[in-house]
């Protein structure tokens, strides 16, 4: 996904002179064929995200629109003030390539973890947060990305992730794909969970669950239609995410249904990472399976907070 | 022990003309009328934007977004009644706003705002953004073959923050001699002397370090500022730093060199005679 989104900043600035790259402080041999073909649109500006902020808003007040690329951690903690201030209050188009969403860089530690990235990103006015599933989606998104107006994160996974994605279904920013149709539950999902989804509705459907999945790459703006109209006849909304409970999808998808609905909301179950920092280690699918966003344990969730909506209160949560 | 530049005790003597009386008079009135405002870090300042405004920057205040204009932030947007006052004069905009700054439906905030105010650059007020906002002007010119000049606006207490560090060496790898730093060294930020909150010295030497062309001047001798500021790039290929030694509240006795003018509120009867005094009537 990553080297695909990278390409793609390389071919959209082979067909627009506005468009830059600007790496931090990269791997070596980032984007090199574009350095080499476009030695003057492609920027290594050093380990200082807030300046790298800061400047590519004045490379956009002037018609550029810039790709900003480093670590998901540094271009969200780091430089917040800068995103906040020169990107969205001034509507910018910079695009924030965030290498590592969520627990890509798993074996570094909590430094390197992007787990409340997208609700700090969400939380900003004008900024728009997308999170592709695949490589084929990350190329298909980035298409959109050259004329879309205001700032927009980028939230990457690491690369060599199942393609689920399908042509057919095209890309819009800010619109949710549905993956499979409406059943007894509907899973949302954003990003890599889109693949343990699928997997979990497999295993769903083995037990006789139904289970449609709402792809929301998109988490802001959030497709609101797509939404209300996906939840419709089903018994259990399910929320899926690489993310702290707080601010991410859960939540989006939770505010955007009592705003629209208020008192009629759907039983739902958040499922997600802890509120806290990650100690372990090892790997990110063996962090997700530790936290209980393995296909088999989101089954098993499923499983049960169906059983319990028949005994108790239809309003479910956990994390 | 700091030696003190004999430009700082220059700014510390040196009288100010009719034209900056009356800028003072503006900006004083807007202080006035809004009960509120940062006086120190603005009259500080009034000579620096003056001259720019008035001697240097290509602008036209009937086209304020012609490209091929000079541009200017005001890094130290809490400086901006100082601003507010030179485009309200220069047209922009109605000297008549300038008595509703900081009211609901003012297009002149505490800070200023991108968008809100004809001939202002970029949203400031949260400080150590605006030299890195000039780099990247400043690097746009030079892609796009526009001989536009960038000019930023850095308060001494606002230098204290790493991004303006990064963004010097970012100037300076760009060789961006497009690009000038204005400082203005007043050597007293929010809480006290910039000596004791964090030093800053030397402070020549350190833009010099950072691959700047270095100016030192008195900041309230506008005849200084003019010769300078016409000589920039100081030397191509680099990008310039005028080191611009001023008094906080320079030009009212009460408000000179002293913290508590750094933001004020309502002014008393005694204030508001004392600046009669100093300035004229207003």
């Amino acid at each position: 996904m990553r080297n695909t989104a990278m390409n793609m900043v390389h071919k959209l600035a082979a067909r627009d002179e506005r468009v830059l790259y600007i790496g931090s402080d990269p791997g070596a041999g980032t984007l090199r064929a574009m350095s080499k073909e476009f030695p003057k649109r492609h920027l290594i500006e050093g380990i200082s995200e807030a300046h790298i902020i800061g400047m590519s808003a004045g490379l956009a007040m002037e018609g550029f629109v810039p790709y900003v690329n480093t670590i998901a951690t540094f271009l969200t903690r780091r430089c917040y003030e800068q995103v906040a201030v020169d990107l969205c209050l001034h509507n910018l188009p910079v695009r924030l390539i965030a290498n590592g969403g969520g627990l890509v860089y798993a074996p570094l530690g909590p430094t390197h973890q992007a787990i409340e990235d997208i609700a700090i990103m969400r939380a900003l006015p004008n900024m728009t947060v997308i999170c592709p599933c695949d490589a084929d989606e990350a190329a298909r998104m980035m298409e959109q990305t050259l004329d879309w107006k205001g700032p927009i994160y980028i939230r990457l996974g690491k690369g060599g992730d199942a393609v689920v994605s399908k042509a057919e279904h095209g890309f819009e920013i800010g619109k949710a794909i549905l993956m499979r149709p409406q059943g007894d539950v509907l899973l949302v999902t954003t990003g890599i969970m889109l693949q343990r989804a699928l997997a979990a509705a497999d295993l769903l459907a083995a037990q006789g669950i139904r289970a449609g999945i709402l792809h929301m790459h998109t988490v802001k703006p959030l497709d609101t239609a797509a939404l209300l109209q996906a939840i419709r006849g089903t018994r259990l909304l399910v929320t899926l995410e690489e993310h702290v409970p707080s601010g991410g999808l859960g939540s989006a998808v939770a505010e955007t249904l009592i705003d629209k609905l208020g008192s009629g909301l759907p039983a739902m179950l958040r499922l997600s990472l802890p509120d806290r920092f990650m100690h372990n280690y090892g790997s990110q699918d063996s962090l997700l399976k530790k936290h209980g966003l393995s296909a088999g344990a989101i089954a098993t969730s499923i499983e049960h907070a169906l059983a319990a909506s028949r005994t108790s209160s239809p309003q479910l949560h956990s994390t | 022990m700091i030696q003190i530049s004999p430009h700082a005790e220059a700014a510390l003597t040196c009288t100010l003309d009719e034209r900056s009386l009356y800028l003072r008079r503006l900006v004083l009135g807007s202080v006035r009328s809004a009960g509120r405002g940062h006086v120190g870090p603005a009259l500080s300042l009034i000579e620096m934007v003056r001259v720019l405004y008035d001697d240097v920057l290509r602008i036209d205040p009937k086209n304020p977004r012609d490209p091929d204009r000079d541009r200017a932030i005001l890094s130290k947007g809490h400086g901006c009644l100082a601003l507010y006052a030179l485009l309200a004069d220069r047209g922009f905009f109605p000297l008549s706003e300038l008595d509703g700054f900081c009211g609901s439906d003012s297009i002149l905030g505490g800070h200023p705002e991108y968008g809100m105010v004809p001939g202002v650059e970029a949203s400031t007020g949260a400080l150590g953004h605006g030299l890195s906002i000039g780099v990247g002007l400043a690097l746009a010119g030079r892609m796009r073959e526009r001989s536009y000049r960038t000019f930023v606006l850095l308060g001494d207490g606002e230098i204290n923050e790493g991004s303006v560090w990064e963004a010097a060496m970012g100037a300076a790898k760009h060789g961006l001699d497009n690009l000038v730093a204005m400082i203005d060294y007043n050597k007293l930020q929010s809480y006290g002397p910039t000596d004791y909150v964090l030093p800053l010295e030397p402070l020549a030497d350190k833009w010099r370090s950072f691959g700047f062309a270095v100016q030192e001047l008195n900041g309230h001798d506008v005849g200084a500022l003019r010769t300078v500021l016409k000589q920039v790039p100081a030397v191509p290929g680099k990008p310039t730093a005028i080191i611009c030694h001023t008094v906080k509240g320079k030009g009212l006795p009460p408000a000179e060199s002293n913290a508590d003018w750094h933001h004020k509120n309502k002014l008393t009867d005694s204030e508001l005679d004392a600046i009669r005094v100093a300035v004229g009537d207003f």
